[in-house]
């Protein structure tokens, strides 16, 4: 029963979706502040070359996350400090850190006289049960059967959940992204607030890519995570800006991904649908869901930040 | 003074703040006690908010010395601000929309713990709204608030602080005549506790009503200061603009004609999809004013809309010299002679990020001489800015600048000149002063009256009854969207008009 086609294809989503997860998740907590960071593409990567080398010279997977997730919240200081402090449009600034961190992330992989690309990764993240619980009919392989990293995807999604909804420190976070006028007379400081929270987005961008490198696509080549970047700010929207719902929509685009080898295992005739095909469909999937759902009133409807992308002056009129 | 110094709350001397080489603040001394209620007068564009916003900690003064509670200080942020007890209830209200009332009160209190707990901060909220007498309910979201509500909200905001200064600009011109005079007990109820209170208003029977002592300023410097009891409405007048003057009030038309704009039966739907105009009918007569009064939120801003055809109505008609115009579109409305100056001037009436000479022309540019084809002619632009600017004296316009630079009074006066210059047959006006100074208000209103002399037909939605009773020749109130009263501008007064309002009908009424 656990090896049956429809387990193994929702497991296999779980992990597809892992990376989009915590990715999405930042990126939420990022636009909750109000600002649109278009560099999670870049900051997935640059997580994912750090962590990658951080594991591959020290062997350890913890440290391989920290470093990721400590460089992709350095590399988003870019962003920060352009769209924040000089109020350069969100839009630019984000595309070009998106521009950046995949040259970066490139180059640093062939980088020196024993670069990484081609290499295996030292460690990788594996299902920490074998057996046991994880042998229970259909929970067993569905909650038990992960690695360390999907339910530290879990702990966050509820960790930003709580901390958006429940916390002083969310409140001033969609304080400040609804109305950051209204926000600073109240006391908050905007742009504190939007540099910590940008940095967040940066950090889990960063677990997000390390966690293609180390454990999707544990060998170092260009671009190990796809366009996932872009899918996790189409996911965004798909969730509208909360992080359970992201959880749901990242697995929705793992399955997705998956469908293609599900069909092959099917044997004809679904085996006959060309497999280009379906590498198509978590696009055309995020483009429904961005046409459907990103149009402006909808979008505010559902919860989009009304200050999202527009710049702040204390002194504007 | 020496004996004062320890009463004194709040010293300013020689304050300085400019806005693009714009001297908002010039000089300016001003000094406020403890427990007193301060006045804080001027015309609009003379710097009143923006010595409130230096003081609130929004806005860095240029050069100055800011004395609190007998120390030097600065304020670089608000949140400095509020931590030594300053804060303030901006003109155009600062929360946040989606929040709740209890999260509002919330936000950016630095005493809060960590997990926030929505009950404890909403049973906050109603005790210290009934210790006020400032009743809100804590669960709303404030987009589903009344402004009157969304004002306490912005009270109770401070006082949640323990604000020992409270700055309130222009609270009144939001308020019914009744939530103004509720709002003055709270005002004294908080002087009475020791705290300041600064009241900006343009209203001197208000400042003469609830307030300690004065201080008046004009273009940026203050022009003078007395205790209350010792000032004469008319002497902070004449300070304020620097000129006798005179509200204008109408003489009765001898020349009303034959009806002009006709609404019958009318219906609108309102933002939620319930209908918000409920079977409207009226006529507005040539050369007469038909001032239309109520609460705000009973179905005005859909009459209007549905007037201008930026709603269009659900059934019922609107005609218009005589032809039926329910179904047209604002530019054919426009086209057929309807002008309308809406509440909010930014936004609805002007497009704030355009210049002042482009704003002046929006109505008139598809047209020749302003365009030719698809090509426009920047001369006739700037020719016909010079003009109305010069002819309804729009001070402070700065060239190439956009418009919502100027003061609140500027904009109206710049709207209404865009409107009137089209010679409309009906100008419809939503609370054309509201928030304006003694100055422009006789401007806007003397607009308004030349309008009905030259025989527009006007109609005249406004919560401010004083107005009303100055200006319409006929008055009719609205209330939940339908018409409860009308009656000759002779027989209204404040009382009856605000018992209609409040919903009670009354033997006269339609
Ligand atoms: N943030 C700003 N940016 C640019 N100009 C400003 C700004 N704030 C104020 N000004 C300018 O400073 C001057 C004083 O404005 P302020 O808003 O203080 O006047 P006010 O006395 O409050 O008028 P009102 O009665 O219309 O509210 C005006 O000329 C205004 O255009
Ligand atoms: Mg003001």
């Amino acid at each position: 029963m656990n090896d049956s086609t429809l387990i193994l294809t929702l497991v296999a989503a779980i992990g597809l979706g892992t990376g989009l997860v915590f990715a999405t998740v930042g990126e939420i907590i990022t636009e909750r502040a109000g600002n649109l960071n278009l560099g999670v593409q870049g900051m997935m990567l640059v997580g994912a070359v750090a962590g990658f080398w951080a594991t591959f010279n020290t062997e350890s997977l913890l440290l391989g996350v920290i470093v990721a997730m400590i460089a992709g919240a350095a590399f988003s200081v870019i962003h920060a400090f352009a769209s924040v402090s000089l109020r350069v449009s969100q839009i630019v600034s984000g595309l070009a850190l998106t521009i950046f961190g995949t040259g970066l992330s490139s180059f640093l992989g062939e980088a020196g006289e024993d670069p990484l690309v081609g290499n295996p990764s030292k460690a990788t993240f594996e299902p920490i049960l074998e057996g046991g619980l994880a042998d229970i009919p259909v929970i067993g392989p569905l909650i038990f059967g992960h690695d360390l990293m999907v339910y530290v995807s879990w702990l966050t999604v509820a960790a930003a959940s709580y901390y958006l909804f429940h916390t002083r420190m969310g409140l001033s976070l969609r304080a400040v992204g609804e109305d950051p006028a209204s926000a600073e007379s109240a006391g908050v400081n905007v742009a504190r607030v939007r540099y910590a929270h940008i940095m967040a987005g940066g950090a889990l961008a960063g677990a997000g890519g390390a966690y293609f490198s180390l454990a999707l696509v544990p060998t170092w080549q260009n671009e190990p995570i796809g366009a996932s970047g872009w899918i996790a700010i189409a996911l965004v929207i798909l969730a509208s800006w909360r992080p359970w719902r992201a959880l749901f929509a990242a697995y929705l685009f793992g399955a997705a991904t998956r469908i293609g080898f599900t069909m092959q295992t099917l044997g004809e005739p679904w085996s006959n649908i060309p497999s280009s095909l379906l590498a198509m469909l978590p696009f055309v999937l995020a483009i429904i869901a961005m046409l459907v759902l990103a149009s402006g009133k909808r979008a505010r409807f559902l919860g989009a930040p009304a200050a999202l992308g527009l710049p702040y002056f204390r002194e504007q009129r | 003074m020496a004996d004062h110094a320890d009463t004194l709350a709040v010293e300013f001397r020689n304050i300085d703040k400019a806005f693009y080489g714009v001297k908002a603040n010039d000089n300016v001394n001003f000094d406020l006690r403890r427990g007193e209620v301060h006045a804080l007068l001027g015309e609009n564009g003379a710097g009143k908010s923006t010595l409130c916003s230096i003081l609130a900690g929004l806005y860095r003064p240029d050069a100055g010395e800011f004395i609190f509670e007998g120390t030097p200080a600065t304020f670089k942020t608000p949140k400095d601000a509020l931590a030594a007890g300053v804060g303030m209830v901006y003109q155009h209200f600062r929360l946040v929309s989606n929040l709740t009332v209890a999260e509002n009160l919330a936000l950016g209190h630095p005493k809060l713990s960590v997990h926030i707990s929505q009950e404890q901060l909403e049973e906050e909220a109603r005790q210290l709204g009934e210790e006020y007498g400032l009743p809100v309910d804590p669960k709303a979201r404030i987009w589903q608030l009344s402004v009157g509500e969304q004002q306490r909200v912005e009270i109770l905001k401070l006082l949640y602080r323990d604000a020992k200064v409270l700055i309130l600009d222009e609270p009144t011109a939001v308020l019914t005549p009744q939530e103004s005079q509720q709002l003055f007990k709270t005002m004294r109820q908080l002087a009475a506790e020791g705290r300041s209170v600064i009241f900006v208003s343009h209203k001197l029977y208000e400042v003469k009503q609830v307030s300690d002592r004065v201080t008046v300023l004009r273009d940026g410097k203050t022009v003078g200061g007395a205790e209350t009891k010792d000032a004469e409405p008319r002497d902070l007048a004449r300070m304020m603009v620097g000129r006798e003057l005179d509200l204008p009030t109408r003489d009765p038309n001898p020349d009303i004609g034959e009806p002009m704009l006709i609404a019958e039966d009318l219906r609108v739907a309102g933002d939620r999809g319930l209908e918000a105009v409920k079977g409207v009918s009226f006529e507005v007569r040539r050369g007469e004013v038909l001032g239309i009064c109520g609460v705000s939120g009973n179905g005005q801003r859909e009459l209007a809309y549905g007037l201008t055809g930026l709603r269009i109505p659900s059934s019922g008609k609107v005609i218009l010299d005589d032809e039926d115009i329910t179904k047209k579109t604002v530019e054919q409305r426009i086209d057929r002679g309807i002008a309308y100056v809406p509440q909010s001037r930014l936004g609805m009436g002007l497009a704030p990020g355009l210049t002042t000479e482009e704003n002046l022309a929006l109505k008139a540019y598809r047209k020749p001489p302003f365009s030719n084809g698809p090509m426009l002619a920047p001369g006739v632009f700037k020719e016909n800015g010079t003009k109305l600017i010069e002819q309804y004296d729009i001070r402070g316009v700065r060239p190439g600048l956009p418009i919502r630079l100027l003061s609140g009074g500027n904009l109206q006066k710049a709207l209404l000149a865009r409107e009137v210059e089209l010679n409309p047959k009906a100008l419809i006006a939503r609370s054309p002063t509201r928030g304006l100074d003694v100055g422009a208000t006789e401007a806007v209103r003397n607009l308004v009256l030349d309008e009905r002399a030259k025989g527009t037909a006007v109609l005249l939605i406004s919560e401010d009854l004083d107005e009303l009773l100055a200006l319409s020749d006929r008055v009719l109130v609205l209330y939940e969207g339908e018409v409860v009263g009308r009656m000759p501008a002779e027989e209204a007064t404040p009382e009856r008009l605000g018992l209609l309002m409040a919903g009670h009908r009354d033997e006269g009424a339609a």
